[in-house]
Parts: C-alpha cells; structure tokens; sequence
C-alpha cells in the first residue's frame, strides 16, 4: 500500500494548479480580444449591434457558467466536432469572460464625460478616430483596476471546468481525495492554492483603484 | 450533416424541471435571508466591531471571496465529515451559499454603512439612543437603500452559482437537467432549456427584489 503524504498531495495539486492558471490566461486573454470586438461594437451607432452585444451581454450574465460550459461540451459536439474538455471550457469561458469585460469596459467608457465624444466630432474625427484617439486612451486608465480585479473571478470560474473532466485544481482535488481519503486535508489545500493565486491579484486591484482614486482626487 | 434538435423530448420531463425549479429558488431563498444578515452583522463587526473581531472578518471575506464556490461546496460536504460534521446535501449547500453570500455583503452592506453621513448618527447619539438602536434603526436602513441594487445582483449570483450544488445531488436545477439529459440523451436541447430557465428566473427574480426592497426591508 502506498502512503500519501502531505508533501505528496501539494505536489499534485501544485502540478494541477499549472493548468488553472494556463486556462485562466487564455481564458482572458481570449475574452480580453472578443471583448474588445463587442465594444466596438456595442459603442457604435449602429443600433442593432448595440442591441446585439446587449443580448449577449444579458445571456452570459444571466446563466450559471456551468450550464454555459456543458452547452458548449455538447454543442461542439453536435457539430460533429471531437470534443475534448480543452476546447469546451476554453469556448465556454472565452465567451463568458467577454461578456463581462465588455460590459466593465463600457462602464469605463461612459465614465469619459460626453463634452470629450463631441469635442472629437466636432474636430471632424470619425467614429474610429474618436475611439482610438480620444475615449480609449482615457478609458484605458479607469478600466485598469476593475479589468484586473476580474481576472480573480476568472480563475474561480476555471474550477467549474472540473465539472466536463478538465483536469486543473478543483478535479485533481477530487482525485487525490479519491486516492488518499482525506477529504479534509486535500480540500483545504485546494482552496489554500486558489488564494495563494487569487489573493495578490485582488490587492493589486485594490491598490490601483486607491491610486486612481487618488489622482482624481 | 444535419442536426436534428428534439426539445418536446425535454419538455416531457417537465415536473422534473419543475422540481428543480423549486429547489433552486428554495436554496437561494434561505441563503439570501441568511447571508444579508450573516451579512450586515459581520459588517457590523468589521467597521464597528472590537479590533480583533474586524481582523477576524477581515480575513474570512478575504478567504472566502478568492476561492472559488465549488471548493467551498466540496470542503463543506466531503472535509467537514472527516472533521466529525456529517451533513446532508441539502443543509451543506446551504451552508457553502450562506457562507459565499455573507462574505459578498459583508463588503457591500460595509460600503454602504460608511456612506452614511456622520451627522446622523450625531443626531442619534444626541437623541440618546444606544449604540445598538443607532445602527439598527439609523444607520442600517439608508445603507440597505443605497446598495440594495448590488446586494440584488450579489443574490443572483449566488442563485446561478447554486448550479454547481447538483454535483453533491441536491435535486435542483441542473441537477435535473443532467438527470434528464442521461435518460433521453438530448443534452444539447436540454441545456439549452435550462439556461432559457435560469434567464427567465434572474430577470424575474431581479425584478421581485428590487420591488420587494424599499417595501419589506428598508423601510421608507
């Protein structure tokens, strides 16, 4: 019989923890590109994108994430693709997480007074222009904190991608419990690991919320 | 390749959903009364409380808002036994969601209390009301006003969080879902109806307690 000992089950949750951070990054990084599309999109005068992105933004905001990652389990599936728990959690929370930042980000843009909007058309800027030179770049700084402090809810949401058997902290959790029988023991790793990944991220957004606030003050 | 969507196979099992539906708005119900109180007490504690219990409360709105709910859940209903607490599914869901729930409004009842402006509770203290009656009857009510909207949006997360209590077989929602699905194997349709559901229960349930807050909680 094998012995587990401690050293041994935070050796393999920290081997799993590699895959909770790898997905959480593209996760983001993913959902930071198609979030940036839909504000495009949801900021131009076009009035079916807005109430497009507003749709979006509603159905990923009003459904749990696991029920998001099991349609994609099965959708992808449907679509006569080989499914692997990678690509369905990777699509689940890609789109999840663009969901999310695209409404924070328009936050942030509307939080640019409109006299800067108007200023830019009336220098004959285009929509285009007007984002890209004027609103974004004050936008970029609001958006710095909360955009930042969303990335802790992103690596939470990766433990639900347990849940279609991808193996990252939360499934290897179950199976070391299965392997060790104790539940205790392993559960409080789990979540001692997520803190350790969550909690200095947390306290740089604070801290940059603090910075922000201080200079606008 | 075609597919061939079949929802009428789904809809069939109807008193099923219905089931769950009823669990998922129960568990969020108990959770939501018992962690806005969990909630406002230990914001109370944390911006009036003697130092050590502000440390104390500090740290577990800490460590429970960067892990995840789904661990929370499992060191509830697979650690605590091993410790001596054996608990149901049911009771260790609504444990893990009071839990969740508390330490979220904590920080949003908390935001809420500081806003209060100092004169009031001036003017309480100069009534001579105690303490006590100052934070329940003056400073409480305008802060519950003021961020009753997030503290709303908080209950709805927690309600679409409380999916995830299906895998320790609590019959609600998605559980019956995946019950559903391994009978008929329309998974696809069945997920789809379900997340419709969940859309329909957010936008309805938003709607109740932003009409329900200023008539039964705080008051005018």
């Amino acid at each position: 019989m094998v012995e587990f000992t401690l050293w041994d089950i935070l050796r393999n949750l920290a081997l799993a923890a590699r895959w909770t951070v790898v997905l959480s990054l593209i996760a983001f990084l993913g959902g930071g590109v198609v979030g940036a599309a839909l504000l495009v999109l949801r900021l131009s005068p076009s009035r079916i994108g807005r109430a497009l992105v507003e749709g979006y933004v509603e159905l990923f905001q009003g459904t749990p994430l696991l029920v998001q990652l099991f349609l994609a389990y099965f959708g992808i599936a449907l679509l006569g693709l080989n499914t692997s728990a990678w690509t369905a959690a990777t699509l689940a929370l890609t789109l999840y997480t663009s969901a999310f930042l695209v409404e924070i980000w328009r936050g942030c843009v509307e939080a640019v007074p409109r006299g800067q909007w108007e200023a830019g058309t009336s220098l004959a800027l285009s929509f285009s222009e007007n984002l890209r030179y004027v609103v974004l770049p004050q936008a970029l700084t609001i958006a710095i904190a909360p955009t930042v402090g969303f990335l802790v809810q992103v690596i939470k949401g990766t433990a639900l991608a347990s849940v279609i058997g991808f193996v990252e902290l939360t499934k290897a959790g179950s199976m070391v419990t299965n392997a060790t029988f104790r539940p205790f023991v392993v559960y409080s790793c789990v979540g001692l690991f997520y803190f350790v990944l969550c909690y200095p991220i947390s306290l740089v957004a604070k801290n940059l919320e603090r910075k922000l606030h201080a200079a606008h003050r | 390749m075609t597919v061939e969507l079949d929802f009428g196979a789904v809809l069939a099992s109807w008193p099923l959903l219905l089931v769950g539906v009823a669990w998922t708005l129960g568990l969020t119900a108990v959770s939501a009364v018992l962690g806005v109180l969990t909630g406002i007490a230990f914001a109370w504690a944390r911006s009036e409380g003697p130092v050590l219990l502000q440390t104390v409360v500090g740290a577990y709105v800490e460590l429970i808002r960067n892990t995840p709910f789904i661990v929370q859940l499992f060191f509830i209903f697979f650690g605590l036994p091993a410790a001596g607490f054996r608990l149901s599914p049911e009771v260790a869901s609504v444990i893990a969601m009071v839990v969740n729930l508390s330490a979220y409004a904590t920080e949003i009842v908390r935001a809420g209390i500081e806003a209060t402006p100092r004169g009031q509770r001036e003017a309480a203290i100069s009534l001579a009301l105690s303490p006590t009656q100052t934070f329940v009857y003056v400073v409480t009510p305008p802060a519950l006003a003021r961020i009753w909207p997030a503290l709303v949006s908080q209950i709805i997360i927690v309600m679409l969080g409380s999916a995830v209590c299906g895998q320790i077989s609590v019959p609600e929602l998605t559980f019956a879902t995946s019950l559903i699905q391994s009978r008929n194997f329309r998974s696809f349709e069945a997920f789809i109806i379900v997340a419709a559901i969940y859309l329909v229960l957010a936008f309805t349930v938003r709607r109740l307690l932003r009409w329900a807050g200023p008539r039964f909680v705080f008051g005018r």
